[in-house]
This record gives C-alpha cells, sequence and structure tokens, in this order.
C-alpha cells in the first residue's frame, strides 16, 4: 500500500536537528520493510491556527511504500517524540499516487494545477 | 370595457438567466482531492473557513464528498483554519 506521511515538527529545531528529524522517520521506515518513494521537507510554514503555543511549524511530507503494519510502529515513534507536533498517516489510491508523480515531475499541463 | 391583454404580474420577471451550475472536478478530469494545497480547497470554503454546499459550489455528491474528507485533512494539519473572519 501507498501512504503518505505529514508531520509539523516545533520550529525551535534547528537546521541539523531537522535534518536528523528527517533521516529518523524515513529510517523507520525503512528498517520496516518500507520503502521511501518520495521526501519533500516544506521547511518552515506559518499555521492556520496556533498548536501548542507556536504559530510555526516546521513540515514535512513523507511518501512511502508499506506493509500496512508499518504504520502503527511508525505512529508510536511519533506520538513519543517530543518534536513532533502533530501528525497525519494518509492511504493514498491509484489516483492520488499518479497525482503526486506528476506534481513532482512538474507537468504543468495537469488540469489540477492549470484550474489552481 | 377593461382591455383583458394587460397581464399585471405581483414580482418583477425574471429575465435575467443564470449560468449553469456544473462540477468543476468532472469538468476537468481531476480524480484525486488533494489536502496539501490549501489554495485550492479555499474555493470551496466561505468568508468563515465554512464548507460551502453543493448547492452553492456545484460539485457532483462524488466529490464533494471528497473536498469535505481533504478539507478537513488540511484543517487538522493547521493549512486551513477551522474558524477565521476574512479568509478571502
Amino acid at each position: 500500500m501507498n501512504y503518505e506521511l505529514m508531520v509539523i515538527f516545533t520550529p525551535v529545531l534547528s537546521e541539523e536537528d531537522y535534518k536528523a528529524a528527517q533521516k529518523k522517520f524515513a529510517d523507520i521506515v525503512k528498517e520496516n520493510g518500507g520503502e521511501v518513494t518520495h521526501e519533500n521537507p516544506w521547511g518552515l510554514r506559518s499555521l492556520a491556527y496556533p498548536i501548542q503555543k507556536k504559530t510555526t511549524g516546521l513540515y514535512l511530507v513523507l511518501e512511502y511504500n508499506a506493509p500496512s503494519d508499518l504504520n502503527e510502529k511508525l505512529k508510536v515513534q511519533l506520538n513519543r517524540d517530543e518534536n513532533v507536533l502533530r501528525h497525519m498517516i494518509t492511504a493514498l489510491d491509484k489516483y492520488a499516487v499518479q497525482y503526486n508523480n506528476r506534481k513532482r515531475n512538474g507537468v504543468n499541463a495537469d488540469s489540477k494545477t492549470a484550474e489552481a | 370595457m377593461a382591455v383583458k391583454q394587460e397581464i399585471k404580474y405581483l414580482t418583477a420577471v425574471k429575465t435575467e438567466k443564470r449560468a449553469k451550475k456544473y462540477c468543476r472536478f468532472k469538468k476537468l478530469g481531476i480524480r484525486y482531492v488533494d489536502y496539501k494545497d490549501g489554495e485550492f480547497l479555499k474555493k470551496f470554503l466561505n468568508e468563515q473557513g465554512k464548507m460551502l454546499p453543493r448547492r452553492i459550489s456545484g460539485n457532483s455528491l462524488k466529490f464533494q464528498r471528497k473536498v469535505a474528507q481533504a478539507i478537513k485533512k488540511a484543517r487538522q494539519m493547521a493549512l486551513l483554519p477551522y474558524v477565521t473572519d476574512l479568509l478571502k
């Protein structure tokens, strides 16, 4: 199955800590029989509303292909990490995978980007 | 005797014809609603950040449901606000 993980880290992380955190979760996916298809650190973004009294957050979007039991292990690690403000795992259907691929490869003929 | 030709209405007759609403997803062949694209999802919100009904947005039922899920995910991840003033 294809999944997508989105994490918001605290904005107080330094550049190295942010990189380390990215690597940490990518490694968890790899160690448990998953395969990271794409990693996209969005970096610092302002939040639409404050979370834990913070108005900004460091975003990370991780796409991976993994057996479904990996998600539980990943969630444990995410909940345990106190740098994580919030996280969400989304299952991707075939259209979502197509869409993400097209977006990555920067095809502007994509109807979605033309519309948006 | 009164002339019968003069027909009178209580309210003004509507002369303008409104453009037919359509589902933009069906028309443009969009098959996945991305929760990460906050700007796109804003098209389906009003100024308070509430979702527009199908009656207004013109979405088909299938895609209205997908839009709803995407908006809820975006709100969870602080890409869209739950409540606000002057969103647009």
